[in-house]
């Protein structure tokens, strides 16, 4: 079949190229320029060439050390969001009743944190964990813990952790809820007449079951907790030290507090690589671990 | 295996307060014997589901018994009453292999593991389903699954009776016919009691050897296919079995003797004595009613339409405002719409209120 020619059609492209281009292409080309360069302020760059890409990965150096650190940092702050908030996600989506009016208000109260602005998240968790007037830091300390998220590093990653947990727990359960709630009752039926235990209904149906819904929520708290910003920079600036210096947050610093254009293009592009393959990997992974597609494959 | 009884069993999902008229099941009380295939045969909602369920144990009963071998059964969970179901879609432990999925209730049960394995090949062999133990389940065609469903049932040697609910509705029509004589043979070399529910009345006549009819939560006649097809003892039965269904018209009856429309049809019985009052009707298959050329004798009908079924053809006429259909033999040319109908008087059944009169011989 003969395709018609007709140029005019790019012009139906047009609008479209023009909006990527202005809001994505040409900034991400200018921190790509802008990594390959050395700036002294007033405009002045300097070709350094991928000068700054050594170092970042060479710890030895400032940037790289920096660099090195935070991401240290961030992923085990992800390591550990994501072995508390998938489990006890799993655990709250099964333990909610499946129908009735308490479906509704169990539903409304776990979308509650999920609705709330992040630097109010981080400004309610600052205040809550305040030793002298924070609810949960006052009866702490009244209880003998010394807990103090400003002076101790392990009471700041605590807070920052539970804060995290607190905000997005929620939304592995909803997630959760929905691949059960998807669950034919024959599975649980068959299930009950080939005599299964409740942690073998778990394992044989209700998990593999929420496989896919598990993915995504994976994807997107590990995505999240990897570029979190803004809770953490609220209650602890990054602190004590650089204890919660999170790669946001060392980024921010170089570009906006520095103005070392260079170093946080740099940085920034290995920042966004680096989610784009750890991304790629679990979705690779989980995918071929959890549901086969079904073959045509006849018995007779 | 087991011997089953319902003993005035029914249910009402709204409690055993509702009305009777309400219920899902109405009172039922019949013996299902060991090593029988039945059928529930009904149309969509008729209570047929419910009362599998009742005997699965998924639904616990509003009013009444079951016994199994003559003991009381009706507070087991399911899990204690040795019931194997088939779902309408295949259910199937998606992550294990079609030996693990037949393996799973053994498993649960704590068998030990040389005679699981023993069980499983025994099963796979009856089922055709060796080539595939090792494979994922998943992987798998509907039908495969639906036989990996059934094996499930069938591995556990103490099953008491093997229920079906509808499992034949996502299969390919050209492996349903496989499927269901594979059930039959099954059926025969394991002397199991089978139970199987079905909306279509060629599953349950080939499959059963006891059909069960429900209309409306009650059981209306339960017989072998032949019964139902010769004797309907209620007016569903009739028409809900056979294709076409039974002709039922209004009609007055005495002694031998039945008018429609003012014209004398011969019966073969005497009918004396009918109950007052009631809705008079008689009832005669297709099959038994041939179109011929109208004659005096002759009750007269207008031909609507002929369907042609191959084999046979039927004849859709009208006798007053009464639909009819009846055979037209092979060889007759219908000369114009108008024509006679010649009766069978043997198998012209009487209905007094859609249930079935016995005439005396």
């Amino acid at each position: 079949m003969d395709k018609t020619i007709n140029q005019k059609a790019w012009f139906l492209v047009l609008p479209v190229f023009l909006v990527v281009a202005f809001s994505a292409i040409l900034p991400l080309m200018t921190v790509v320029n802008y990594s390959m360069q050395d700036t002294f302020g007033n405009n002045q760059f300097f070709w350094n060439g991928v000068g700054w890409f050594k170092e970042l990965l060479d710890p030895s150096t400032d940037l790289g050390g920096r660099f090195l650190a935070s991401l240290g940092r961030n992923l085990l702050f992800s390591a550990i969001i994501l072995a508390i908030e998938v489990p006890l996600g799993i655990v709250v989506a099964l333990s909610m009743p499946r129908q009735g009016w308490t479906v509704a208000a169990c539903l409304v109260i776990l979308a509650l944190p999920l609705l709330i602005p992040w630097n109010v998240v981080g400004t309610i968790w600052q205040i809550f964990g305040r030793p002298d007037i924070g609810l949960l830091g006052y009866t702490l300390n009244s209880l003998g813990i010394d807990y103090n998220y400003v002076s101790n590093e392990f009471d700041a990653w605590a807070t920052v952790i539970v804060m995290d947990v607190w905000h997005w727990t929620s939304l592995v359960a909803l997630l959760c809820y929905a691949g059960l709630k998807s669950i034919p009752d024959a599975y649980y039926q068959a299930a009950q007449i080939d005599g299964a235990s409740r942690w073998a209904v778990f394992k044989a149906i209700q998990l593999p079951k929420m496989n896919r819904v598990l993915l995504i929520a994976v994807l997107l708290r590990f995505m999240d907790s990897f570029m979190i910003y803004t809770e953490p920079f609220v209650v602890t600036g990054g602190g004590p030290g650089n204890s919660t210096t999170f790669v946001s947050i060392e980024l921010v610093k170089i570009a906006l507090g520095q103005f070392d254009l260079g170093k946080a293009a740099a940085l920034s592009l290995v920042y966004n690589l680096i989610i784009l393959i750890v991304c790629w990997i679990f979705y690779t992974v989980m995918t071929n671990a959890g549901t086969e597609r079904p073959e045509k494959q006849g018995v007779k | 295996m087991a011997r089953i009884d319902l003993v005035d069993l029914a249910h009402s999902y709204g409690g055993n307060g509702s009305a009777l008229e309400s219920f899902a099941l109405k009172p039922v009380t019949m013996t299902w014997r060991q090593g029988g295939a039945y059928a529930l045969l009904g149309p969509s909602g008729c209570g047929k589901t419910t009362l599998l369920n009742l005997i699965s144990g998924i639904v616990t009963p509003s009013r009444g018994k079951i016994l199994f071998d003559g003991a009381d059964i009706t507070p087991l969970s399911t899990q204690k009453r040795n019931i194997a179901q088939v779902f309408q879609f295949p259910v199937i432990y998606d992550t294990m292999t079609v030996r693990e999925n037949l393996a799973f209730p053994l498993k649960n049960r704590g068998v030990p593991k040389a005679e699981v394995d023993a069980r499983v090949k025994e099963i796979a062999g009856l089922l055709d389903l060796t080539p595939w133990l090792g494979r994922k389940a998943t992987r798998l065609t509907a039908d495969a699954k639906q036989k990996i469903s059934l094996g499930r049932g069938l591995v556990r040697s103490d099953v008491a009776a093997v229920l079906f609910d509808e499992p034949l509705t996502v299969i390919d029509p050209e492996l349903k016919w496989q499927l269901r004589s594979k059930l039959k043979a099954l059926h025969r070399e394991l002397d199991l009691t089978m139970i199987y529910v079905t909306h279509d009345q060629t599953e349950a006549l080939t499959f059963a050897d006891t059909v069960v009819v429900m209309h409306d939560g009650r059981v209306v006649q339960s017989g072998t296919p032949a019964e139902l097809f010769d004797k309907p003892e209620h007016t569903f039965v009739g028409y809900f079995i056979g294709s076409p269904g039974m002709n039922i018209v209004p009609a007055a009856v005495s002694g031998r003797e039945a008018r429609i429309d003012g014209h004398v049809i011969g019966l073969h019985r005497n009918y004396g004595v009918l109950p007052a009052g009631a809705n008079i009707e008689i009832g005669v298959r297709p099959e038994f009613v041939n179109v011929a050329a109208p004659a005096s004798g002759l009750l007269s009908a207008v031909i609507e339409r002929i369907d042609d079924l191959g084999r046979v053809r039927f004849a859709r006429v009208r006798i007053g405002d009464a639909k009819f259909a009846a055979r037209v033999p092979p060889g007759f040319s219908v000369p114009d719409n108008s024509v006679g109908l010649v009766f069978d008087p043997a198998h012209v059944h009487v209905y007094a209120d859609s249930r079935l009169v016995e005439g005396v011989a």
